[in-house]
C-alpha cells in the first residue's frame, strides 16, 4: 500500500441552475488571452447533446482515454508509444478549431465611426484568428444552451445507447440537465501518458495534473489522449494548456475559482486517499461495468489507524489526514454512494465526481405520472423525466443500480426532512429502506442542502514539507510566462522571433481589418481606421 | 578577391555557422525555453497539412541522414562496396525519390502557410522565411541532379565529400574542394550553411526535441514538489 492524497472534486448536478458563473470567473482568470479565446478550462453543456467540443464523448471518433489489450494490459487509446510517435508529424485524431468554435469579437468601433445612413449600423462579427469578417457564426462554446438546435442533432449524444430516444424528441417528454466541466485531474491520466516530452505530470502531493509549459514543444498528442477533451493547445504560443484546478489558490487552502463562485453552491473540494499501487489494476479490471467500482475500492479510509499509519509513512501532513477525515467529497462519493465519476469507462480514473440530478417528481406525481414504487416508499425512479439509463451511461458505464440507489437516497433524504420540518414526525422508514441512517441524512441534509461554505470546501492548505524555501524566493521575480525573470519579452523585440506573452504585458490583440470594397464612407472620413488604433497604443503601453 | 570570398563562404562561414548553431540553441535553450516548440498550426487547418507534413518530414529526414552519411564516409570505407560512380547514382536515385516526396510536402506546407487566411494571420515572419528557404535550398538540391547526370565519373561527388570531411576535421584549405565546382552546388552548400545560422532562431529547434526518449519512458509522470526542475 502506498497512500497518497488528491483534492477531488464533486459537482451536484441536482443544484446546477446553467448559470455559467464557473465559466466565466474560470475564464476571466485564466483563459482570457489571445491563442486561447476558444478555451474553456470550465464550461457548461446543458444535457443532451454533443457537447464541446463537437462530439468529444465518441471516442471512436476522437480516441481518448484507454484501451484494455487483449492481455490486459492498458495503452491509450490513440496507440501505444510507437504509435504515437509515428503519428507526431500530423495527429490524425485531433479536433479542429471549429470543432470547438472559431473564436470572434464584434466590431464594435463600427457603431461609432459609421456614417449617416438609413438603417441602423450593426456591429458584425470578426474573427480573432484572422481579424477578417465572419458572414455568419455557425457554432459556439454553449451553441445547444437549454436544448438549442434540433432534436435530430442533439441526440447523437453518446449517452443515449441503449435508450429508446426517438420519444425524447417530443415536446412532452423532452428532458434537459446541466452538465458543468472541467479537467478531471485523473488517477490515471491519459495525456500524461501520451506526452511525447514528458511535460504533463501529476503532483505528488495533491493529484493536479498540470502541464510544464517550459518542457512543452507542441506535439499535441495530449489533445486526442484525453477523453474530456479538456487539453487546449494554444495557437498563439504552440503549446498545451489546460484547467490547473487553480493551484495557487489550492496551496493556499483556497476553493478553485469555479467552485468559489458558483451561486448555485453545488461544487465541493475535499482530500481523498487512495492506494498508489493499485492504480493500474483498478484501471485494468475486464468489465467496463465494474470500473465504477474498482475505483471506490483504491480509495482508503481515512479514519482506519493502519492507514494512517500508512500514510503518516509515505509523508502526507496531518493537516491533509484530519481534512481527509473531514472531507466532503469522501462522504458523497463512499459512505453516502451519491456521487460517481464522469464516464468511468475511459479508464483514467477521473477525480472530478458528480451527483446525479433529480428530475422534476413532485408535479408530475401529483398529475398521476409519476409511478410509486411498494418496496421502497418512494416515487418510483424509472419514472423520472430524465432516463435512468441516459444517467447511467454517463456516469456508470451503463450500470443502473447504484444511480437509482442515489437518487432514492436523494429522495430520501428530502421524504425524511419534510416530514420532520413540516409535519414535524420522524418518518424513520423511508430512510430504513434506502440503508441511511437518522445521522447519515441529518448530515446529507446539511451538506447537500444547506451546504455551508465550511463544508463543501475543505481544503487544508499547503504544508511546510511541500512549500519552497521562501528565503531563498525573496527578491526574485514572481510570476512570469515561464521563462523565469526574462525580460526580453517586455522591451517589444525578441532574438527568437517569437511574440511574447509575459505578465502584465498581454500581446496586442489583432485590429479589425476591413473590407475595402466596403470602405466609400470610411474613405470621406479621415478618422476612419480607428479600429486599428486602440491596439496599437496598446503596444506603446 | 573572389578567392577571399569564396574562402570566407566555404571554408571559414562553416564554422561560424556551426558556432551560431550550438550557441544559439544553448542560449535559446537556457533563457527562453517557453518559445521551443514545434509550432503546429494543425488546429487551426487540418486541410492539407497531414499530406503535406508526411511527405515533408519524411523525405527530408531521409536527405538529412543521406547528406550525412554520403558527405561523411570516408572513400575508404565506401569503397569496400561500392565505386564512386556507382555511389553517385545511388545518391541521384535515392535522394531525387526522397527530394520529390520532400518537395510536393514543402511545396503543400508552403502554399498552406501563404494562402490560408488563418495560418498566413498567425504566421510569424520566422515561420514563412524559415519555409521559404527550406523550399528554395530543396529545389536548388533538386537542380544539382542534371549537373550530377552531367559527369557520372562520380568525381564532383568525391570532391565535395572531401570539402565536408575536410570542414569537420578542421583541415585548412578546405574550401580549395569547392574551386571550380559547379555555381549550384555552391548555392546549396551556402543556403544548407545559412540554414544553420537561422537554425536556433526559427522553429526548426524543435528537431533538437525529438521525442526519441518516449518510446522508452513509463505511462505516468508523478512529480514531487521538492524534486521539481526550476
Amino acid at each position: 500500500m502506498k497512500v497518497r492524497a488528491q483534492i477531488a472534486m464533486v459537482l451536484n448536478l441536482d443544484k446546477c441552475i446553467g448559470c455559467h458563473t464557473c465559466s466565466v470567473t474560470c475564464k476571466q482568470v485564466w483563459t482570457s488571452r489571445e491563442g486561447v479565446e476558444y478555451a474553456w478550462f470550465n464550461n457548461v453543456e446543458t444535457k443532451p447533446g454533443i457537447g464541446y467540443p463537437k462530439d468529444w464523448e465518441n471516442q471512436e471518433r476522437w480516441k481518448g482515454g484507454w484501451r484494455r489489450k487483449r492481455s490486459g494490459k492498458l495503452e491509450p487509446k490513440i496507440g501505444g508509444r510507437l504509435r504515437v510517435l509515428a503519428k507526431i508529424f500530423a495527429n490524425p485524431d485531433m479536433p479542429e478549431i471549429d470543432d470547438y468554435y472559431e473564436p470572434f469579437t464584434f466590431d464594435y468601433q463600427h457603431l461609432h465611426t459609421a456614417g449617416e445612413s438609413k438603417a441602423m449600423p450593426t456591429a458584425r462579427p470578426v474573427s480573432l484568428i484572422t481579424g477578417q469578417r465572419m458572414e455568419k457564426i455557425e457554432w459556439g462554446p454553449n451553441w445547444e444552451e437549454i436544448l438549442g438546435t434540433e432534436f435530430s442533432k442533439r441526440s447523437r449524444d453518446r449517452n443515449f445507447e441503449a435508450v429508446q430516444k426517438d420519444i425524447y424528441g417530443q415536446f412532452e417528454n423532452t428532458f434537459m440537465m446541466y452538465l458543468p466541466r472541467l479537467c478531471e485531474h485523473c488517477l490515471n491520466p491519459a495525456c500524461v501518458a501520451a506526452c511525447p516530452s514528458g511535460s504533463i505530470y501529476k503532483r505528488e502531493e495533491d493529484g493536479i495534473v498540470l502541464v510544464d509549459q517550459d518542457k512543452c514543444r507542441g506535439w499535441r498528442m495530449c489533445v486526442s489522449a484525453c477523453p474530456y477533451k479538456k487539453i487546449y493547445y494554444n495557437w498563439q504560443s504552440g503549446k498545451a494548456e489546460k484547467c490547473t484546478f487553480c493551484f495557487p489558490r489550492i496551496e493556499a487552502g483556497e476553493p478553485t475559482i469555479c467552485s468559489e463562485t458558483c451561486v448555485g453552491r453545488i461544487r465541493y473540494l475535499g482530500v481523498m486517499l487512495y492506494d498508489a499501487d493499485r492504480i493500474e489494476a483498478a484501471a485494468s479490471v475486464e468489465n467496463e461495468q465494474h470500473l465504477y467500482r474498482s475505483q471506490l475500492d483504491i480509495f482508503l479510509d481515512p479514519t482506519d489507524p493502519a492507514v494512517i499509519a500508512q500514510a503518516r509513512a509515505d509523508g502526507v501532513p496531518e493537516a491533509w489526514l484530519e481534512a481527509a477525515r473531514r472531507s466532503p467529497v469522501y462522504k458523497m462519493a463512499i459512505e453516502w454512494g451519491v456521487a460517481f465519476p464522469l464516464h468511468p469507462e475511459y479508464r483514467t480514473l477521473p477525480m472530478v465526481w458528480y451527483v446525479p440530478p433529480l428530475s422534476p417528481v413532485q408535479s408530475a406525481h401529483e398529475a398521476g405520472h409519476v409511478g410509486w414504487d411498494e418496496a421502497t416508499g418512494l416515487p418510483d425512479v424509472a419514472s423520472l423525466r430524465i432516463p435512468v439509463r441516459y444517467l447511467a451511461n454517463l456516469l456508470t458505464a451503463g450500470t443502473e443500480a447504484p444511480v437509482v440507489l442515489a437518487l432514492q437516497r436523494m429522495m430520501a433524504m428530502r421524504m425524511y426532512m419534510r416530514a420532520r420540518t413540516v409535519e414535524n414526525r420522524l418518518d424513520a422508514g423511508v430512510l430504513e429502506r434506502v440503508g441511511l441512517s437518522a445521522e447519515a441524512v441529518e448530515e446529507m441534509y446539511k451538506v447537500m442542502a444547506l451546504a455551508d461554505y465550511e463544508d463543501r470546501f475543505v481544503i487544508p492548505s499547503t504544508h511546510r514539507e511541500y512549500a519552497e524555501n521562501a528565503f531563498d524566493l525573496k527578491s526574485a521575480c514572481g510570476f512570469s510566462f515561464g521563462n523565469g525573470c526574462s525580460t526580453s519579452g517586455s522591451v517589444g523585440a525578441n532574438l527568437f522571433s517569437t511574440k511574447r506573452i509575459s505578465a502584465g504585458h498581454q500581446a496586442p490583440r489583432v485590429p479589425i481589418r476591413r473590407v475595402p470594397a466596403r470602405s466609400e464612407a470610411a474613405a470621406a472620413r479621415p478618422t476612419a481606421p480607428a479600429a486599428a488604433r486602440p491596439a496599437r497604443q496598446a503596444e506603446e503601453v | 578577391m573572389s578567392d577571399y570570398l569564396h574562402t570566407l563562404a566555404f571554408g571559414i562561414y562553416p564554422y561560424i555557422a556551426v558556432a551560431v548553431f550550438l550557441l544559439g540553441s544553448l542560449v535559446r535553450f537556457e533563457r527562453e525555453q517557453y518559445s521551443w516548440k514545434s509550432g503546429s498550426s494543425q488546429l487551426l487547418r487540418r486541410r492539407q497539412l497531414r499530406i503535406g507534413s508526411y511527405l515533408f518530414h519524411i523525405g527530408i529526414l531521409f536527405l538529412l541522414v543521406g547528406h550525412t552519411v554520403g558527405l561523411l564516409t570516408p572513400k575508404a570505407v565506401y569503397e569496400v562496396f561500392l565505386t564512386a560512380p556507382q555511389k553517385q547514382m545511388l545518391a541521384i536515385v535515392a535522394g531525387g525519390i526522397a527530394g520529390t516526396m520532400c518537395f510536393v510536402g514543402l511545396t503543400m506546407l508552403l502554399h498552406r502557410r501563404l494562402f490560408d487566411a488563418r495560418i498566413r494571420a498567425t504566421s510569424s515572419f520566422a515561420d514563412i522565411g524559415i519555409l521559404g528557404l527550406l523550399w528554395v535550398q530543396l529545389v536548388l538540391g533538386l537542380a544539382t541532379i542534371p549537373f550530377s547526370l552531367g559527369h557520372r565519373d562520380g568525381a564532383v561527388m568525391v570532391q565535395l565529400s572531401h570539402w565536408a570531411q575536410d570542414i569537420v576535421t578542421f583541415q585548412a584549405g578546405a574550401a580549395a574542394h569547392l574551386v571550380g565546382v559547379e555555381w549550384v552546388f555552391k548555392a546549396h552548400i551556402f543556403l544548407g550553411i545559412t540554414l544553420f545560422v537561422v537554425f536556433p532562431f526559427s522553429r526548426l529547434v524543435h528537431i533538437w526535441s525529438a521525442p526519441i526518449g518516449y518510446a522508452f519512458r513509463p505511462y505516468q509522470l508523478v512529480r514531487r514538489r521538492g524534486a521539481r526542475t526550476a
